[in-house]
């Protein structure tokens, strides 16, 4: 059997992005719903509805931890596969994206680790306001994290302020580095993916408990807040997406021909709603198309040139994948914002009722969030699919090609990892959803126990 | 030397204190993890609480140690992680595993819990054997035939002894009563394999290689570097006879256990310092030939001039919090809360 390397390698590194992504991709906006919970608590001291707020705090941050244990080991995999399967990577383009590596590493990943065991742990043994400190330190540290990846991914997209001597890249212009033409678009594109993913993981597994009758009274107050900021999210993503695919069409026009289906440069091209995109005869099988209307969505002018994938030989990505993710992430958030929107709007309608009277939402609204628990990851990996593989062939575009930088490894070996890993993922995406499901069915929280240990109380001056 | 030629041995020295960092560090707790099987169910408890509120900044030093790698020095990157290729990918599946188990065992069913000890432990051992292959592999120089695979064997298998030993020594200061004593005797059962370990490989690393042989074994360079072994023998006596009194345990000495072991990791990492330098690769690769580019190391040592200190603090910060013995961990305060 013939095992090619490349494609191995590419599979392995998509399964261990893929993988990791939804953890972050929860965790990021999450660490703020438990900032705003805290703030609710403390706001609400003395009152029953500082249970409440503290008892929704309790069932997320212990979510919060799984998935961030989830995201860490499936980061540091990563940081790995760089070396192990990509070392032309780091050849060619280290001198740029390792500063970038690395100032992500100082400035976030031991922030947000070293504060997390504060965070999840240390209630009793430091003062409320040093608890929420960290609690922030940590909110701050996923997000900066955020920004750097994010910066890197951006510049492997629409690489700038470079040079290249003996074919090697070398820094030109920091700034231009960190902030290159992708970065605004798809750093506030992310954020609010994160915040959409978490507020219907909420709503959803809220929804889940009240259906079940295990919800308590944190159980109304985490769905409310999630349903409003899903509604408030979800226009403002839309927006972002729609600049975000402008400047797309300006700097890599391969990715939205494929994304369109657009295979010859024409003018007052049609936006093909549907079809089967059939890459040997370079046409769309079965199309549905509105006439013009890419032309008027891309350019804003019925009439604009938009240029075909004919233009781009040998440099554009498959179509199939990119076109059939696109219109996944555009379907996942258009029921995002009828789900949302509906949910805002039964509240609206009730706001005269206490929150805390029980329910707003009739059983079919609780269904239809509880089967939305994970649209979030839906979406977020179809746009990360469109993102991604309409970059290829090239891993820096129009610089590095992917083909050109991954290690020779024999393709048995890399069989061979790559089942080992997809295996492990899928015991553990497994695990962590039924996990879930568990938790949801019994929050209740223990009661407060005095430590066990005979000294643990008062912290002691030395090891004895 | 100039600026130039100092910039790459700087990044050396961050990257390998970054790695004796992640040894100690991590290595403590992988120590816990491997000695779980051997604990009562409740012990298990507290033996998880006491590296709970750490172990995952200690891996984040692991990441540092790999990100200098990858930023200062690409071309070693490719070159020893393509080598290292299956060791690594053992490595990371175990450090998975025990990494979810964390949190897995404390919030699956009570009747998965059992599973995720196993894995707990098993992630542990799989990644500490691991890390040994990969010392090993990286002395011989990557070197496929027969002595040298022995040697890394050899390493892969007596590393974990030497994270048990700091395992039982943390848990020496974090635990109380019986798990205590206990801990003490897991100690004394594997102070003798990993002193042995620790003299067979120093015996054997100049064997292997004919660099360091000439570095260690000829004058006066012998005189001068005497004290690292006498220290170790020092270190290690400290140790034994702690574990075999328990008295002097009961009387508050059982800290020198930890830091004698540590001493035992950083005397050897000095050793093992001076026996590479100036390679990156054994043979193969100096710190200069492997450096990226000058513009790229000055951005990064800036950065690192400036958040290490500070990272150092805050880790020393949250030291000082679950400073004392371990207590079961909760997310909810110890103390009445309000309403």
């Amino acid at each position: 059997m013939d095992l090619d390397p490349l494609l191995l390698s590419r599979i392995q590194f998509a399964a261990n992005i893929s993988f990791h992504i939804l953890f972050p991709t929860i965790n990021i906006a999450l660490c703020w719903f438990l900032v705003y919970f805290r703030l609710r608590h403390g706001a609400a001291k003395g009152t029953p509805a500082a249970q409440a707020w503290e008892e929704a705090y309790y069932l997320w941050t212990k979510i919060f931890a799984l998935s961030f244990a989830l995201g860490v080991v499936s980061g540091i995999t990563m940081s790995f596969q760089f070396g192990t399967n990509w070392p032309g990577f780091m050849e060619k383009a280290g001198n740029i994206a390792g500063p970038l590596l690395g100032y992500e590493v100082l400035t976030a990943f031991f922030l947000e680790a070293t504060f997390l065991g504060i965070m999840l742990f240390g209630r009793g043994r430091v003062s409320d306001r040093v608890h929420l400190l960290a609690t922030l330190m940590v909110a701050a540290g996923t997000t900066l994290s955020a920004f750097w990846i994010l910066s890197l991914n951006s510049w492997m997209q629409t690489p700038a302020g470079y040079k290249i001597i003996d074919g090697v890249m070398h820094a030109d212009s920091w700034w231009a580095i960190v902030f290159n033409p992708s970065f605004p678009y798809r750093l506030a594109h992310k954020l609010l993916a994160s915040t959409l993913t978490a507020a219907f993981l909420i709503a959803g597994l809220s929804a889940w408990q009240l259906l079940r009758r295990t919800a308590n009274a944190g159980t109304h107050r985490a769905l409310h807040t999630a349903v409003v900021a899903a509604a408030v999210a979800i226009p403002l993503q839309i927006l972002a997406g729609d600049m975000h695919g402008l400047n797309t069409l300006q700097h890599q026009p391969a990715k939205i021909a494929a994304i369109e289906g657009i295979w010859h440069t024409e003018k007052g091209a049609p936006l093909t709603l549907f079809g089967w995109p059939n890459e040997k005869e370079a046409r769309t099988d079965y199309a549905i198309q509105v006439p013009k209307l890419a032309s008027l969505v891309l350019a804003h002018d019925i009439d604009a040139e938009i240029k075909g994938l004919n233009e781009f030989p040998g440099a554009h990505p498959p179509v199939a994948p990119v076109f059939w993710s696109f219109r996944i992430m555009v379907g996942m958030g258009l029921l995002m914002l009828a789900v949302s929107w509906w949910g805002a709007w039964t509240l609206w309608r009730h706001r005269k009722g206490s929150a805390t009277a029980g329910l707003v939402f009739s059983a079919w609204q609780l269904r239809l969030l509880a089967g939305m628990t994970f649209s979030g990851w839906v979406a977020t990996l179809a746009g990360w699919y469109v993102t991604e593989i309409g970059r290829q062939p090239f891993l820096v575009y129009g610089v590095l090609r992917t083909a050109d930088l991954v290690a020779p490894h024999s393709g048995g070996m890399v069989l061979a990892t790559l089942l080992a890993y997809l295996a492990v993922y899928a015991f553990l995406l497994v695990s962590y959803v039924l996990v879930l499901m568990y938790m949801a069915r019994h929050p209740a929280m223990p009661t407060p126990e005095t430590p066990q240990s005979p000294k643990a109380a008062t912290p002691i001056g030395g090891p004895a | 030397m100039s600026f130039n030629d100092i910039l790459p041995l700087i990044f050396m020295a961050v990257m390998g204190l970054a790695l004796l960092a992640y040894v100690v560090l991590d290595g403590y707790d992988l120590g816990v993890g491997i000695l779980l099987p051997f604990a009562t169910d409740a012990e298990k408890d507290i033996m998880v609480s006491s590296i709970g509120p750490f172990w995952d900044a200690n891996e984040t030093w692991l990441v540092l140690g790999i990100g200098v790698l990858l930023v200062a020095f690409p071309k070693a990157h490719g070159l020893v992680l393509q080598a290292l290729y299956l060791p690594v990918a053992v490595m990371l599946i175990g450090l998975t595993l025990r990494g979810v188990s964390f949190d897995f065992r404390v919030k699956a069913r009570a009747e998965r819990k059992a599973l995720w000890n196993g894995l707990f432990a098993l992630g542990s051992l799989l990644a500490a054997m691991a890390q040994g292959w990969m010392l090993g592999a990286w002395l011989t120089g990557f070197d496929n035939s027969l002595w040298p695979l022995l040697f890394t064997a050899g390493i892969a298998l007596t590393l974990p002894t030497a994270y048990a030993m700091l395992g039982a020594g943390w848990l020496i200061m974090k635990t109380w009563d019986a798990l205590q004593l206990k801990a003490v005797g897991w100690a004394r059962a594997v102070i003798l394999p990993m002193g042995v370990a620790l003299v067979g490989i120093s015996l054997a690393t100049p064997m292997i290689s004919p660099t360091v042989f000439d570095k260690w074994f000829s004058m006066p360079e012998f005189i001068g570097l005497l004290p690292i072994p006498v220290a170790c023998a020092a270190a290690f006596y400290a140790a034994f006879h702690v574990i075999s009194k328990p008295k002097v345990v009961a009387a508050g000495y059982g800290w020198v256990v930890f830091a004698s072991t540590v001493l035992l990791f950083v005397l050897a990492f000095f050793g093992l310092a001076y026996s590479i330098y100036p390679y990156i690769v054994i043979d193969k690769l100096t710190v200069w030939q492997a450096a990226s580019a000058h513009e790229s190391l000055v951005v990064i040592f800036v950065g690192t001039a400036i958040t290490l200190p500070v990272i150092v603090v805050y880790t020393i910060f949250m030291y000082r919090v679950f400073w004392g013995r371990a207590s079961v961990l909760s997310y909810v305060a110890p103390v009445a809360r309000d309403s």
